[in-house]
């Protein structure tokens, strides 16, 4: 089966030649081996056509062989994993790959819509602002579809992902980005320090470009000096090694990593995530992050078998993959002599080395006569034939000749960049160095940071051990480490000289500076013709350098080509912002395992289990799960449920888990004082042993929250809160006792999960407390009458608190016993009301209850209204002082025309009503004008036997008995309705007192 | 961002809420409406150092006054806010 990769080398390389891998492409079957990229398996296939482009449609092929990849996009794998835009050359090969291109239609070979070629002039910089414009109403309807059609790349998998992703947070002292010759060195001086150290390499395996250069250090192959400093990192518990872990983003004091845990696999091992993201905390941080090679911008310079010099060695010597028979290489820089060399040891035939210096360097001129190839000094590529894939090229020598040279892979480079990203991305700009013809990393660093080897411009392998030694040492001394440089390694000499060749002039077909955005040299020529010469304009409305690789192979010559057209230098032109991520994450890795029911924290009340086997229906109130109702067999609905719920709490007894009010236990000499100071009425004539009810302002004067609090001691208080405001309650309790009033000697603790708290509520709710309190404890009317509270025993000595309190309506109890024992509190009232006839109560009988008796809750503590709207105005003390009492007596909240809370019926007794219906006068024209206020609840009230609903209506005690309508725009409700007293059932409050 | 917080120690700013300016004081209770409303409703936003209020919702409750840097978040202290507010609301020494 292997005989099918007919480029692949007789030896050489790191791949597993045992490990036979199969794989599709395009539904074509092939194979590679394992320690392939999908990238290096068509190659050895012989598959140099791969993707189109994005907006031409232009014939692509692969570029580069790491994450720079512009043009070898892929989908990969199919259904719920679809993974649009991969990159060929980060995605490691695992047996039953299915990949497939993009971006054309209907094959790869013959694409329809590279007819877009055809109206280049109209897709050139900047057509969206020009074009298309007319008529205005074609551009969301026709235009836009139709574009986002022809030009785009994958598709997303449009189901939900099967995998899960995690998220981790890790601290040390020394981060090392990037796990080439410089990053191992500088993991090895920080580690021999003692240093926790932590090394990211975005590659499966570590040693940068050592894994693709055939280079030797201390006179042996540089990938044994690789394996023996990665077993002694290995070695040193201090050391955590992450591979296939990209550093995508420098934040306040964290740096961003995603992991690719399970990409190299079909589908993650049980229980494995598919990535992880790493939030990574380190004293500080080496970036040896390296250099991305530069394309030269040519005629038809992205014909596929056009590639990087750097990927063409990767291929040769990391995969055993000659990524062509004929090879024609074309430099501005002695580097080449390495892809010369390479080509010619591993047996493809070396055309020619263009060097487009006039006067190349002895070595370059002695490797080209060694390879036998032609060298044309001062040359360049003018012409490049084949579109589908390269069949030759035409050099142009210095004295202007012609040769047309028959090949079918064509090396470029036009020198390195360091890859300085993450250096600015605390705003830095990164600082043209002319004679390395770089950016090298800003002067103002992330801090911590620092940046050693390619990454700083130093390329040479001897520069690049000795920054990382270094860099290593000083990171490690700085995070109190005691430090001494390591022996650096012996290396041979090489030269990395570079002359700047910014653009072939003279050539033919366009040529392209991002080969991702299809951007050539003639629309950054067009952006500075129509004044787009700030870099940042350029990048807008060319969109030079967007989209998933960022301008990674392309922003130099971009920067330079706007520079050369303007008569800027470079340095004066600059770059555009590095933002992160470096490089794409998925949202998944983001979100981690906060998706779906696990987005927020879910929140059991202790009788939950106890609900469940009750065969309740839950609703979300914050994040707990509340027992909305209990439906029994034979009910037609939930308003069938609910209205018997509500009866039999009116006519016997019913038990209700209230645990998610918000419980504060308040304590101190002081205790009084701040509740005077944060309720609007008086506390401190309360008496131990009874409660109240109390409400508090925002300091704005609108509600914040209402509750009863209890006295348990003269220097104690238990104060309850609504179940949303729990937490924003504490806090302000919290503010206004370290903060606004520290002298108060009193503190504040929630202890809402403390305890269990049920609620007893009906005429019965006496009979059963009796059976449930200790003896010895009398809950007699005269011993325990309304709004009393006890600390007590309950069930045969378990500590509890009894209260009085009321919600219903009727004579009630809450009953609160430690938070372990609320289950069994429940199945034993259930027992010891059995005879009365309890029953199970929800959240929707509560509201019922509440409505019944003009009762505010959620929907009327909605941030708008003050104490005075919901009919509690007479409870502000005149006599003190107290949070948001100033604000509370401004005009507009004292106004006589505010909307006040009412009770409403309709006038058709047999009519629903609805909340959020509007409030108009019965003859006024249904505008917005004429609004007087809205129905805040309604319920089905099982006592009167019709709906009732409450609401805030404009002058409401004055008007009484009137009829007004409710007018339901959204759901098309329109019926009359009669203001009445809020409290429907038991004005006088004779049930409750019982 | 992390927080040096006085009782817990270096935490990621999620554990935090934020408030905002420190340097307000709460009118007292006759004060004109005109100095409610600039207590209530006014916040200067420099770009530069301020000092503010933040909360350790999910760590020990405590809240802090921190003098920060809202162009770089560099953080230059971080004090209980009771501890400046019996100190009158200036520095603690």
């Amino acid at each position: 089966m292997g005989a099918n990769q007919l480029f692949r080398l007789g030896t050489g390389g790191s791949v597993d030649r045992g490990a036979l891998l199969h794989f599709t492409f395009d539904g074509r079957g092939y194979t590679g081996y394992r320690g392939d990229t999908l990238a290096s398996a068509l190659l050895a296939n012989g598959v140099r056509l791969v993707g189109r482009s994005f907006k031409y449609h232009r014939p692509r092929g692969i570029l580069s062989a790491g994450p720079e990849e512009p043009n070898a996009l892929v989908e990969l794998r199919g259904g719920a994993r679809r993974e649009p835009n991969t990159r060929a050359t980060m995605a490691e090969l695992f047996e039953g790959m299915a990949a497939v291109s993009q971006n054309r239609w209907p094959s790869l070979g013959f694409d329809l819509m590279g007819v877009n070629q055809l109206f280049a002039p109209i897709l050139a910089a900047g057509f969206y602002y020009k074009t298309f414009m007319w008529p205005a109403a074609f551009w969301e309807k026709v235009y836009e579809p139709l574009i986002r059609r022809a030009a785009g790349l994958g598709r997303a998998a449009g189901v939900h992902d099967p995998d899960h992703y995690e998220k981790c947070t890790t601290h040390c002292d020394v981060l090392v980005v990037g796990a080439g010759p410089t990053g191992l060195m500088a993991a090895l001086a920080a580690v021999r320090s003692g240093a926790r150290v932590v090394l990211c390499e975005e590659d499966a395996l570590l040693g940068g470009r050592l894994l693709s250069d055939r280079r030797m250090i201390d006179g042996r192959p540089a990938l044994d000096w690789v394996r023996e400093a990665v077993a002694e990192l290995e070695a040193t518990p201090d050391c955590r090694i992450l591979p296939r872990t990209s550093v995508f983003g420098v934040f306040d004091g964290a740096y961003g990593a995603v992991e690719r845990v399970a990409d190299h696999l079909a589908v993650p091992d049980p229980f494995q995530p598919r990535q992880r993201l790493w939030r990574i905390v380190a004293k500080r941080q080496v970036l040896a992050a390296g250099s991305i090679e530069r394309p030269l911008v040519f005629g038809d310079n992205d014909r596929p078998g056009v590639m990087l010099a750097g990927a063409v060695r990767s291929y040769i010597n990391r995969y055993g993959v000659a990524p062509g028979r004929r090879a024609v290489v074309f430099a501005n820089n002695d580097d080449a002599t390495g892809t010369v060399a390479d080509l010619h040891a591993a047996g493809v035939a070396v055309v020619a080395l263009v060097d487009a210096r006039a006067e190349p360097s002895e070595a370059v001129r002695r490797m080209a006569e060694a390879a036998g190839a032609a060298l044309f000094a001062g040359g360049a590529v003018t012409r490049v034939q084949g579109r589908l894939g390269l069949r030759g090229v035409e050099v142009t020598d210095a004295a202007g000749r012609r040769h047309a040279l028959d090949c079918d892979l064509l090396a470029v480079s036009g020198g390195w960049s360091p890859t300085v990203h993450l250096t600015s991305h605390h705003g830095g700009k990164p600082v043209w160095d002319e004679a390395r013809a770089a950016f090298l990393p800003p002067e103002r660093l992330p801090p911590g940071m620092g940046v050693a080897g390619a990454a700083a411009g130093a390329f040479s392998l001897a520069e690049c051990l000795a920054a990382g030694a270094r860099a290593g040492a000083e990171a490690a001394g700085d995070a109190g480490f005691q430090t001494s440089l390591p022996a650096l390694p012996a290396t041979e000499e090489e030269s990395t000289a570079v002359r700047p060749l910014w653009r072939v002039r003279g050539g033919r077909g366009k040529a392209f500076v991002d080969y991702q955005n299809d951007v050539g040299d003639a629309d950054v020529a067009l952006a500075q013709r129509e004044g787009f010469r700030s870099i940042e304009h350029l990048k807008r409305y060319t969109t030079l350098g967007m989209a998933t690789d960022q301008g990674k192979t392309s922003n130099v010559n971009g920067v330079a080509l706007m520079a050369e057209l303007s008569g800027q230098d470079i340095a004066r032109t600059g770059t555009t912002t590095f933002r992160p991520p470096f490089t794409p994450v998925a949202l998944g890795a983001l979100a981690g395992h906060h998706r779906g029911r696990d987005f927020k924290p879910t929140r059991l009340t202790p009788t939950h289990d106890w609900a469940k086997e009750q065969g309740a229906v839950f609703v979300e109130t914050g994040y707990w799960l509340r027992a909305q109702y209990f439906p029994r067999a034979g009910e037609a609905d939930w308003l069938e449920t609910v209205t018997r719920e509500a009866r039999t709490v009116r006519e016997a007894v019913g038990i209700c888990d209230v645990t998610t009010l918000g419980k504060i236990d308040i304590q101190g000499p002081d205790a009084a004082t701040l509740l005077e100071r944060v309720y609007i009425n008086s506390w401190k004539n309360l008496p131990v042993g009874r409660a109240r009810y109390g409400v508090m302002l925002r300091e704005d004067g609108m509600v914040m929250d209402d509750g009863t609090t209890a006295r348990l001691a003269e220097d104690r208080f238990v104060m309850t809160t609504t179940t949303v405001n729990a937490a924003k309650v504490a806090q302000h309790l919290e503010f206004c006792q370290q903060w606004l009033w520290p002298e108060l000697d009193v503190q504040t603790v929630s202890v809402t999960e403390q305890w269990a708290q049920l609620a007893v509520a009906g005429p019965q709710s006496r009979a059963v407390m009796e059976k449930i309190v200790d003896a010895g404890f009398d809950v007699s009317d005269a011993a325990f009458p309304y709004m009393s509270c006890a600390e007590l025993t309950v069930c045969g000595g378990v500590p509890g608190r009894l209260f009085r309190l009321s919600f219903s309506g009727e004579r009630a109890y809450e009953i609160a016993v430690p938070a372990r024992y609320g289950d069994a509190l429940a199945r034993r009232l259930m027992q010891a009301g059995a005879p009365f006839g309890i029953i199970p109560y929800g959240t929707e009988a509560l509201g019922v209850l509440r409505v019944e008796k003009g009762h505010a809750a959620g929907n009327e503590l909605n941030g708008q209204t003050t104490a005075g709207d919901l009919g509690l105005g007479r409870m502000m003390s005149k006599k003190k002082d107290f949070f948001g009492r100033a604000m509370a007596q401004r005009p507009g909240l004292v106004d006589p025309a505010r909307p006040v809370l009412m009770g409403f019926r309709p006038v058709d007794r047999a009519a629903r009503l609805r909340a959020g219906a509007h409030f108009l006068p019965l003859a006024a024209e249904k505008t917005a004008a004429h609004d007087q206020g809205y129905m805040t609840s309604v319920a089905f009230s099982p006592t009167l036997g019709h709906w009732i609903g409450l609401g805030l209506i404009a002058h409401g005690p004055q008007r009484l008995g009137e009829v007004v309508r409710a007018w339901d725009p959204v759901r098309g409700g329109d019926i009359e309705v009669e203001i009445v007293s809020p409290v429907f059932v038991d004005p006088e409050g004779v049930r409750l007192h019982g | 961002m992390r927080i040096n917080c006085p009782h817990c120690g270096v935490r990621g700013a999620e554990e935090f809420a934020y408030h905002g300016d420190a340097t307000l004081r709460r009118p007292a209770a006759d004060a004109a409406p005109e100095a409610w409303a600039d207590y209530v409703y006014l916040r200067d936003n420099p770009a530069g150092r301020q000092r503010e209020l933040w909360y350790h919702a999910a760590g020990c409750h405590a809240w802090l006054v921190m003098e920060r840097d809202t162009r770089t978040h560099e953080i230059f202290s971080v004090t209980p806010a009771r501890d400046v507010a019996l100190a009158g609301g200036g520095d603690v020494a």
